[in-house]
């Protein structure tokens, strides 16, 4: 027990809080985004993991770290473009799109990383995101080490989630977005299209899931490993309907779910991991996922055109 | 733009326009080949040629696209339903576990073991789906995030197992189980030929899901479900009984892909025994239009573009990487070909 009282006192418990929140951060902002305009995007995995190798890429080549977050967030409106095509006006299965998409950009971003490095066993380094030193703050004693020695990308996933929850709610375009989600008769009916509209924020939600996956590369590690998003897509869906579509509750269930991803790390260390394999340790954010669901799935509110395609002139 | 239904579509829209998504695929391949410095035409000949140009190039062909012939069988009985089984995968390992099990810790004789690791495979299979299928119909909670997640789950207990408890104590410190009994192993079609009699089980599973979809009542009751839930449940159809043996069935053919990897070729039971074969059956499902005979053509069919993009990667400078993209372009252009052949885009 003294164990995990120590573990919850150390600033660094608190600071890997933040820093493995901020991927999952970016990629449920993206993915609540296109579920609140009515479109469901299991592109997220494979999107995450062109934003990574794409940033990582980008920056490997020479270009600044903010150009290759650039470079990640194109490559993710890109193949959030194709999802957005064959999803809206084609109205195609959202289900079997979002699977291709996501083998599509998986597959794209190995086989790009394969002709760059043909033949490297070591990954190749890039200098990452430092820790942004905040006057005063970052020197506060543990506070300062716990909270405020993040990148700047990871205040960036907390400002997206800001502004996502502001847009959303606060302004015509966000009504417009929720209500493409609830009511797309509504939307047409006021004279705006509903394609439009939902291919814009699968497009949008797209390039933020990429720079969720670029976090990972160019912030958490330095290098492009394959298998490296290892499922965190899928947990962010399971995050959205967690936080049942609201951006503030979604953010804070990424940062409960990180909480529990940096006790399990930290608990292999102790004498529970000597007794437990780390297996069972790894399985535990993938369990959590699963118990969230169930969890919520008496109160979900689910945007009531979720997965239905619109064709303007159906009754 | 907007879609309108065509009545009576042409048979030069029905087999046109997915000729031209499999021209586009092409298209696609010898855009990456040129991509990575290779002659495109050369690249195609030998995938060509390495997936179906001698009889050793087609016996690997067969042998690849044995578990996807089941795990493709087991997305189409699913999706037929509109149960969105992702997790094929963590159902195929399951299969190959009590497969392990079942061959290498009872002592059966192989005649009795072979039935018996097959029956513990599919129960196996069965159960690791009815828990998605039942948080499903039980809760309405998610089967596409929870399949999806039991996936890992999956795949770390089997490596739990292999470092663990189920460890090959002659494996030279190799994760992986003991290996089963030559005569509790699937014996070869023909002598010498590397083809075992799992390919043959595969075409037989195929045959008898066609016979469920289009001869019995439980065919028809999915087709019903997966097409109209609340018109099935008001035509007096059990939605909810029928979403749970639809997960039974699912299951335990995605479960065979690891009996017969295990009985047929391997003999153990490792952490890379599947080649995302559980994911790769979507394809050969989607490719197949949900339909079990159709499934045994698309298997061959990806199953070629595997093992011609590894023999092609040998000769030429493209990364095999390359089969993954064509699989994922193909099933894309795939649906939306499938779908132009029964509407029209108009303006307005």
């Amino acid at each position: 027990m003294t164990e995990i009282v120590d573990i919850l006192l150390s600033a660094s418990f608190w600071a890997a809080i933040l820093r493995i929140a901020s991927p999952l951060i970016f990629a449920t902002m993206g993915e609540l985004i296109c579920e609140r305009a009515g479109v469901l995007n299991l592109g997220i995995e494979g999107i995450m993991v062109a934003g990574a190798f794409a940033g990582w890429m980008a920056v490997y080549a020479g270009a600044p770290l903010w150009v290759g977050v650039a470079a990640a967030m194109c490559a993710g409106m890109g193949f959030g473009a194709m999802h957005a095509l064959l999803t809206v006006p084609f109205g195609l299965s959202q289900h079997v799109v979002g699977l291709g998409i996501t083998m599509l950009a998986t597959a794209a971003a190995y086989y790009a990383y394969r002709l760059a490095l043909p033949e490297v066993t070591n990954p190749p380094r890039i200098t990452p995101f430092q820790p942004l030193h905040i006057p005063v703050l970052s020197d506060i004693s543990w506070l300062g080490q716990a909270l405020f020695s993040q990148t700047a990308l990871t205040w960036a996933g907390f400002a997206t989630c800001g502004i996502t929850a502001f847009v959303l709610s606060r302004t015509p375009l966000g009504l417009a977005v929720r209500a493409a989600g609830e009511n797309p008769q509504a939307v047409e009916a006021q004279g705006l299209s509903v394609g439009a509209i939902r291919m814009g924020a699968v497009i949008v939600g797209s390039g933020l899931m990429a720079v969720g996956g670029a976090f990972l590369t160019m912030s958490a590690f330095s290098s492009f490993f394959f298998e490296m998003v290892n499922g965190r897509g899928w947990i962010c869906i399971a995050l959205v309907v967690f936080g049942t579509w609201k951006p503030g509750k979604a953010l804070l269930g990424a940062l409960l779910f990180a909480g529990f991803d940096a006790l399990q790390i930290r608990l292999q260390q102790t004498g529970l991991g000597q007794i437990v394999p780390y297996q069972v340790f790894l399985m535990i954010p993938y369990l959590l996922s699963i118990l969230a669901l169930v969890l919520m799935s008496r109160r979900a509110e689910v945007p009531a055109a979720l997965m239905t395609p619109f064709n303007r002139g159906d009754r | 733009m907007r879609l309108e239904p065509i009545a009576a579509p042409g048979p030069m829209r029905r087999i046109g326009l997915p000729a031209l998504a499999l021209a586009a695929t092409v298209v696609v391949a010898c855009a990456l080949s040129a991509l990575a410095g290779a002659n495109p035409a050369r690249t195609l000949g030998l995938m060509i040629t390495g997936a179906f140009g001698s009889k050793f190039a087609l016996l690997e062909t067969l042998n690849r696209a044995t578990p996807l012939i089941f795990t493709g069988l087991a997305i189409a009985v699913a999706f037929k339903a509109k149960l969105w089984n992702i997790g094929a995968e963590a159902q195929l390992y399951a299969g190959a576990l009590l497969t392990v099990l079942i061959g290498t810790q009872l002592g059966l004789p192989g005649p009795l073991a072979i039935p018996l690791m097959a029956l513990g495979a599919i129960a196996a299979g069965a159960l690791v789906l009815l828990g998605p299928a039942l948080l499903k119909t039980r809760l309405g909670v998610d089967e596409v995030v929870t399949t999806l997640l039991l996936n890992f789950v999956m795949a770390l207990f089997i490596s739990y197992l292999l470092e663990g408890p189920l460890k090959d104590p002659m494996g030279m410190g190799w994760p992986k189980s003991p290996s089963i009994p030559r005569d509790a192993r699937l014996p070869r079609i023909v002598d010498g030929l590397r083809l075992h009699w799992g390919f043959a089980l595969a075409l037989l599973c195929a045959a008898g899901v066609w016979v469920i979809q289009t001869r019995t009542t439980l065919g028809y009751e999915i087709r019903a479900t997966g097409q109209n839930p609340e018109a099935a449940r008001f035509a007096g159809i059990p939605v909810t009984r029928v979403i749970v043996k639809t997960a039974l069935l699912s299951g335990g053919l995605a479960a065979l892909a690891g009996f017969s990897e295990v009985a047929g070729l391997e003999g153990n039971l490792t952490t890379d025994l599947s080649a995302s074969f559980g994911y790769t059956g979507i394809v050969v499902a989607m490719l197949a239009l949900l339909h079990p005979l159709g499934v045994v053509v698309s298997a061959l069919f990806v199953a070629g573009i595997f093992v011609g993009a590894d023999s092609m990667s040998r000769a030429a400078e493209v990364p095999t990487y390359i089969a993954d993209i064509l699989l994922a372009t193909a099933l894309l252009f795939m649906v939306l070909a499938i779908l132009l052949t029964k509407f029209r885009v108009v303006r307005g």
